[in-house]
C-alpha cells in the first residue's frame, strides 16, 4: 500500500475533499479517482500538452503535478469551461472555426487558449503562436487553432 | 518505486530543514525535472516526500541592497514577466523567455532548474554570467544554518553539486549590473521552445568607451556541467569589442569547449555551434 494524503481543493468551482496516493499525478487523479475523462494523456512527459489544466490562474501540464499539490487551490479543467448558459467564448471560436479534427489535443489547446486569451486581451496571432508552443497537434490543424484564437480574443473583446 | 513513508508541505523554512536533518528526504517543487526521472525509474523517491512551495518566503524577486534577490521557488513565468528583472538583468529574461513551453514555465522554478544540475539548464547560464551566489539552509546543532556558494563553484558533474543532501537551496542572489553592463544569451534546440539546449551561450560585461570589462561567458551543454568559459573571457577581457577581438573570442570558444556526441547532437556540430553563437552574441552586444 503507497502512501495516502487527504487534500482539499476548488475543482471546477466546486470544493472537493480526495485521498489520494502521494505520488500520483494530477492527471491521474483527475481522471481516475475523480472520474473527469476531458484532460488527456498523451506523453505524460510535459512534451504536448494534451494534459493541460488550470491551477491558481496559470496552465500546468498535470502529468508532471503531483496530486498533492492541488491542495487548497483553485482547479480548472475543459469541463470547467462550459457555464449553464452554454459554452465559453474559446470553446465557441473552436467549433465555429472547425479547428477541431480528431479531438485529441483540444482539451489541451482550448484551456491553454482560454488562459492566453483571458491573460492578454490584446494577443496578437504571433503571441497565440509562442503561447501555443506546448500543445502538440497530430492532425496538424494549427493554421485553424490560430484563427480560432483570434475570433477568440475578438469575441472577448465584444463580450467585455 | 520505493515506498514513500512520509509526505511534508511545510510552511517555514524551520519545519523544512529539521526534515531534511533527519534525513531521506526528497524535495519538490515545480516537479518538471523530477517527474519524469522517477517515472522513468532514473531517479527513486527517499522516505520522506516533501513539497517546498508552500515555504512562506521561499518565491518572489526583490531587491537588496545593491543586489537582487530571487527566491528558490521563484518561477520561470515570474521571471519572464518581471519589470525589476527586465530593467536591471534583461540577460536573464531572454534566457526565460526561450525556456520551453508556457506550461512549464508556468511550473519550473529556478531552484529546480539549478539543483537538477543539467549542463543544459537554461537558467544557469545567464545567472552565471551575473555572477551569481546560491543560498543554502540546513539545520544544524538546534539552529537555521545558511552558506552561501558562488553559482561557479556550485556544480561539480553532471547531475552533481556541492549542495548537501541535508540542505535546501533557498535564494540566488547577484549584484545589481552598472548601467554599462551588456549582456545576451542564445541557445538552440531543433525546435524554438520545448527542447533542451543543443547549445547554449551567454556572454556579459561592462561596456565603456568601447572597452569590454569584467567579462563573464557561460555555456552550456558543452562540457559536463555549466561551463565558464575562461578561455573567452580572457580573449575579451580589457580589450575593445571589435572585429579582432570578436574573432580571437571565436577562436577561444572552441578551445574552451569539450562536448560530446550524445542523441542530440554530435561533438562536431556543438562546436561549431558555440563559435556561431560566441560570434553572434557578441554582434548583438556590439550592435545594442
Ligand atoms: C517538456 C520539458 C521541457 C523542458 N525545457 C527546459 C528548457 O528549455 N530549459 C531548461 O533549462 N530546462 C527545461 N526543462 C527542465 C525543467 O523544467 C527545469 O529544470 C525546471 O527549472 C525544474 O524546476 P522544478 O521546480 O520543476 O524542479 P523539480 O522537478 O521540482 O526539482 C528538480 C530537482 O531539484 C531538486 N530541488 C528542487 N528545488 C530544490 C531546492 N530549492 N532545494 C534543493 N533541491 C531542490 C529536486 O529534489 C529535484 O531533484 C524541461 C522539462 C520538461 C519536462
Ligand atoms: S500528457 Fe502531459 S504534456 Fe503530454
Ligand atoms: S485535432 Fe487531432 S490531435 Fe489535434
Amino acid at each position: 500500500m503507497s502512501l495516502e494524503t487527504e487534500i482539499n481543493f476548488t475543482l471546477n468551482g466546486r470544493p472537493v475533499t480526495v485521498r489520494v496516493p502521494v505520488a500520483m499525478k494530477t492527471l491521474t487523479m483527475l481522471r481516475e479517482v475523480l472520474g473527469l475523462t476531458g484532460t488527456k494523456y498523451a506523453c505524460g512527459e510535459g512534451e504536448c500538452g494534451a494534459c493541460t489544466v488550470k491551477v491558481d490562474g496559470r496552465t500546468l501540464n498535470s502529468c508532471l503535478m503531483h496530486a498533492v499539490d492541488c491542495d487548497g487551490r483553485e482547479l480548472v479543467t475543459i469541463e470547467g469551461l462550459k457555464s449553464p448558459a452554454g459554452m465559453n467564448p474559446t470553446q465557441k471560436a473552436f467549433v465555429d472555426h472547425g479547428a477541431v479534427q480528431c479531438g485529441f489535443c483540444m482539451p489541451g489547446m482550448i484551456i491553454q487558449a482560454d488562459y492566453l486569451t483571458d491573460d492578454d486581451p490584446q494577443l496578437t496571432r504571433e503571441q497565440a503562436q509562442r503561447g501555443l508552443e506546448g500543445n502538440l497537434c497530430r492532425c496538424t490543424g494549427y493554421t485553424k487553432v490560430l484563427d480560432a484564437v483570434e475570433a477568440a480574443v475578438e469575441a472577448k473583446r465584444c463580450g467585455r | 518505486m520505493q515506498e514513500i513513508k512520509s509526505y511534508l508541505a511545510p510552511r517555514s523554512l524551520d519545519e523544512a530543514v529539521k526534515a531534511m536533518a533527519a534525513g531521506d528526504v526528497t524535495v519538490f517543487c515545480g516537479g518538471t525535472d523530477l517527474t519524469p526521472q522517477t517515472d522513468s525509474g532514473a531517479k527513486r523517491y527517499g522516505a520522506t516526500l516533501m513539497n517546498i512551495r508552500r515555504i512562506e518566503g521561499l518565491s518572489g524577486i526583490a531587491e537588496a541592497g545593491d543586489s537582487i534577490r530571487i527566491g528558490a521557488a521563484t518561477t520561470v513565468t515570474e521571471v519572464r514577466r518581471d519589470p525589476l528583472i527586465a530593467r536591471a538583468a534583461p540577460i536573464l529574461a531572454e534566457a526565460a523567455e526561450h525556456f520551453a513551453s508556457d506550461q512549464i514555465r508556468n511550473a519550473a522554478s529556478l531552484g529546480g532548474n539549478i539543483c537538477n544540475a543539467s549542463p543544459a539548464g537554461d537558467m544557469i547560464n545567464p545567472l552565471l554570467v551575473l555572477d551569481a551566489a546560491v543560498e543554502l539552509a540546513s539545520w544544524a546543532d538546534g539552529a537555521l544554518r545558511t552558506r552561501s556558494v558562488p553559482l561557479e563553484n556550485f556544480f561539480t558533474g553532471p547531475r552533481r553539486h556541492v549542495k548537501r543532501p541535508d540542505e535546501l537551496l533557498t535564494a540566488i542572489v547577484f549584484r545589481k549590473p552598472a548601467t554599462d553592463f551588456v549582456g545576451w544569451f542564445r541557445k538552440s534546440g531543433p525546435r524554438p521552445a520545448l527542447e533542451i539546449s543543443t547549445v547554449s551561450v551567454g556572454i556579459g560585461g561592462n561596456l565603456s568607451d568601447g572597452v569590454f570589462r569584467n567579462v563573464r561567458v557561460a555555456m552550456g551543454s558543452v562540457a559536463p556541467t555549466p561551463l565558464r568559459a575562461h578561455g573567452v573571457e580572457a580573449a575579451l577581457e580589457g580589450r575593445p569589442l571589435d572585429a579582432d577581438s570578436i574573432r580571437a573570442a571565436v577562436a577561444a570558444a572552441d578551445a574552451d569547449a569539450t562536448p560530446i556526441d550524445d542523441v542530440r547532437a554530435s561533438a562536431w556540430y556543438r562546436k561549431h555551434l558555440v563559435k556561431v553563437f560566441t560570434e553572434e552574441v557578441l554582434n548583438h552586444v556590439l550592435g545594442n
